[in-house]
């Protein structure tokens, strides 16, 4: 019964956003509508978990084409968490914007196209994490990569145009390969059909799996920003609106990580790299934080992080046990939430300091010791200090690797994945490092040590290429700071459930090491 | 499966002009390569239907072994669609790039001086009050439904001394 809520996630932001564009007009309207539909989503989404755990059938086949022709619509439990964290952290984002926008007479985000891009990217989101078929998730990905353009050169000025045209050029290259893929796919199974892949790529020569593996692999790494494919992210993200890069930041990626999680297991149940992966992985994390560690601006600063710590993410998937994948998605969904949070915190402290580089900040922790705290807390937790979630994410991430390299069977890998252990953990205390220095630099330096400061903290850091100046409004909205608020306290349930949280990723990993339950979700009668 | 050889060899062409235009530095040859390639994974798609043949309408009379399949050609339309669709968004982001290249550094300043002048007054507001947040949001979402367009005089005045006051604020 629940199953007639399934295209509603889709149907609900794309009707909304249709109808935030008639009211183009109407602010007020416009943005009981996009709160409305997201709000709508969540709850939706929550019902579809608890439905999808329940055990009920969560598939639907649009217009009622039976499942390997029509377009085929698939909640299994991963789809189900992913769709509740996005629609959360969409809707925060989206009371944030409007406390930003509200403020500003809607000068940094022109209402009108802000909130129908805004609900088109949820679509896509939302549509890329229910697809039951590779085409329908490329088309999912177009429908948010499409407003992501959007949104990410809002306002046309200069310095947006530019970082948009890197961004556009790059995505659509990856869209291209994601075509070829499934182009290829089709010509060797004669289906896009996941659960129908799952079981006809297996019967490929291994040569052919491999090709169409790695072209996938590509198109899904260039939009999760996997090193070395990850070149355009520092790049893109800082130049838009603060709601804009959480948004991104939280979300994109992520996308492209699930993308990574389905083609490695359910997918792909023969064709094995996870040599490559975990390569892929510890590169991402080192050379990821290494990249932050020379940034001033705290924007870029973040964005390395966001690149470094999808490396964590890749290390799960690469692991590929039961725990690792239960760990993996336990990471994503502590890294939608902590880094949009981050984010968010940003465009508070811009606000506030009138500035986001080191340099420029000081005396914040006097000035707003409320900001101080929405700050520290996801800064501790994206470091892995205890007991916050990020220590436990990792620590599952690190425990499962470490039992792969203990058993039997992985004699060539042991060393291998023990490397990336070690490159985690460091990456782990470099990210640390980073964030406090921040913290210490802006929050607890005083006013008055600004001029002229020195430190060896300092010697390594360089400004923004654009270093762009911002003044300070010193307003900092009430909408503003309780979206940021509730976050972090999202963040903090995120440790406190910690629990059944994981019990929960450890039943959707079950499912996805186990790629028949998939497929009997999808052909209950089994395939002909 | 028996493929056209004419449209393996037009898809490699396309393939390659595409990629080495895109290389060019230039926006609207990277836009033009990113058409033929495009174009290119189309005849790539459709190639990967196998066998030309009947139109694909299930009829009396027609084996279903004889009609070409039409999932390939639903593919190549919507990757059509949405490839027009980002055509359009290229074109006007390079436009709007080469307008601002026309304008140079003060590019950016028209735009945001017109909403300046709207905002001033309760920009100036905001900035007096930030204690006082709650209840000003609530007024300027109540006034938020019509566009001011009088009084454009007075709010330039407004405006300016507005932006002094703003100024003074951030030099402290």
């Amino acid at each position: 019964m629940t199953a007639v809520l399934v295209p509603l996630v889709v149907l609900l932001p794309l009707l909304g956003a249709a109808t935030a564009l008639i009211l183009g007009r109407h602010r007020r309207a416009q943005m009981a509508v996009s709160a409305g539909v997201l709000g709508t989503v969540t709850v939706i989404a929550a019902v579809l978990l608890g439905a999808v755990d329940a055990g009920e059938s969560t598939v639907v086949s649009i217009g009622a084409w039976p499942a390997p022709y029509g377009i085929v619509l698939v909640v299994d439990r991963l789809s189900a968490i992913m769709l509740l964290i996005s629609a959360i952290v969409l809707l925060v984002v989206l009371v944030y914007a409007v406390g930003q926008g509200v403020a500003d007479r809607h000068r940094e985000t022109p209402v009108s196209i802000f909130h129908p891009s805004y609900l088109i990217l949820s679509a896509g989101v939302f549509n890329a994490f229910i697809a039951g078929d590779l085409f329908n998730l490329y088309v999912g990905f177009e429908i948010l990569l499409s407003a992501s353009y959007v949104l990410l050169t809002l306002g046309g000025t200069g310095e947006r145009i530019r970082a948009g045209v890197t961004y556009i050029i790059v995505s659509l290259v990856s869209s291209l390969f994601f075509l070829s893929a499934i182009a290829l796919v089709y010509g060797a199974t004669g289906t896009v059909n996941i659960a129908q892949l799952s079981v006809r790529l297996a019967e490929l020569p291994d040569g052919v799996q491999l090709i169409l593996h790695l072209l996938l692999l590509i198109a899904f790494g260039i939009k999760a920003a996997v090193f070395p494919l990850s070149f355009w992210l520092p790049d893109s993200y800082p130049t838009a609106p603060a709601p804009v890069t959480a948004v991104f930041a939280g979300l994109l990626t992520k996308v492209g990580v699930y993308a990574i999680i389905r083609t490695e297991t359910v997918i792909f149940t023969e064709s094995d790299l996870t040599v490559l992966l975990m390569v892929v992985g510890g590169l991402t994390m080192l050379i990821g934080i290494l990249g932050a560690l020379t940034q001033a601006d705290i924007k870029r600063l973040l964005s390395f992080t966001l690149v470094s710590h999808i490396g964590y993410m890749i290390f799960g998937i690469a692991v590929g046990t039961q725990l690792g994948l239960a760990s993996t998605i336990y990471y994503v969904v502590h890294h939608i939430t902590v880094q949009t949070t981050l984010f968010l915190t940003t465009g508070l402290i811009e606000r506030f300091g009138g500035a986001t580089s080191i340099n420029r900040l000081a005396g914040l922790l006097k000035a707003s010791p409320f900001l101080a705290i929405l700050f520290f807390i996801p800064a501790l937790n994206l470091g892995g200090i205890p007991p916050f979630s990020g220590f436990l994410g990792k620590t599952g991430l690190f425990l499962a690797g470490a039992e792969q390299a203990g058993a039997a069977d992985a004699a060539g890998m042991a060393w291998l994945t023990w490397a990336v252990i070690a490159a985690g953990a460091a990456t782990s205390l470099i990210t640390l490092y980073a964030l406090t220095r921040f913290w210490n630099m802006a929050f607890w330096r005083g006013r008055g040590e600004l001029e002229g400061y020195e430190s060896v903290l300092l010697g390594s850091v360089q400004e923004a290429p654009e270093g762009a100046t911002v003044t300070a409004t010193r307003t900092t909205p009430v909408l503003m700071v309780a979206a940021t608020t509730t976050l972090v306290v999202v963040t903090v349930l995120l440790t406190v459930f910690a629990g059944p949280l994981f019990e929960l990723t450890d039943r959707a990993s079950f499912d996805l090491v186990n790629p028949e339950a998939y497929v009997s979700l999808v052909f209950p009668g089994g395939i002909r | 499966m028996t493929a056209s050889l004419t449209l393996v060899v037009l898809m490699a062409v396309l393939f390659g002009a595409g990629i080495s235009i895109m290389l060019e530095r230039s926006l609207t040859r990277v836009l033009i390569g990113f058409l033929l390639v495009g174009n290119a994974v189309n005849i790539l798609i459709y190639l990967m239907s196998g066998t030309p043949g009947l139109a694909p309408i299930l009829g009396e009379g027609v084996d279903p072994d004889e009609i070409s399949d039409p999932l390939p050609q639903a593919f190549v339309l919507t990757a059509i669609v949405i490839n027009l669709g980002i055509t359009a968004f290229m074109l006007a982001l390079i436009y709007r790039s080469w307008w601002l290249a026309q304008l140079g550094t003060k590019g950016d300043l028209v735009d945001d001086e017109e909403e300046d002048v709207q905002d001033a007054e309760e920009a100036a507001d905001l900035i007096r009050s930030s204690a006082a947040d709650d209840a000003a949001i609530q007024e300027i979402i109540d006034a938020s439904d019509e566009e001011p367009d009088e009084g454009f005089e007075e709010e330039l005045e407004l405006e300016a001394s507005a932006r002094d006051r703003s100024d003074g604020g951030d030099e402290r």
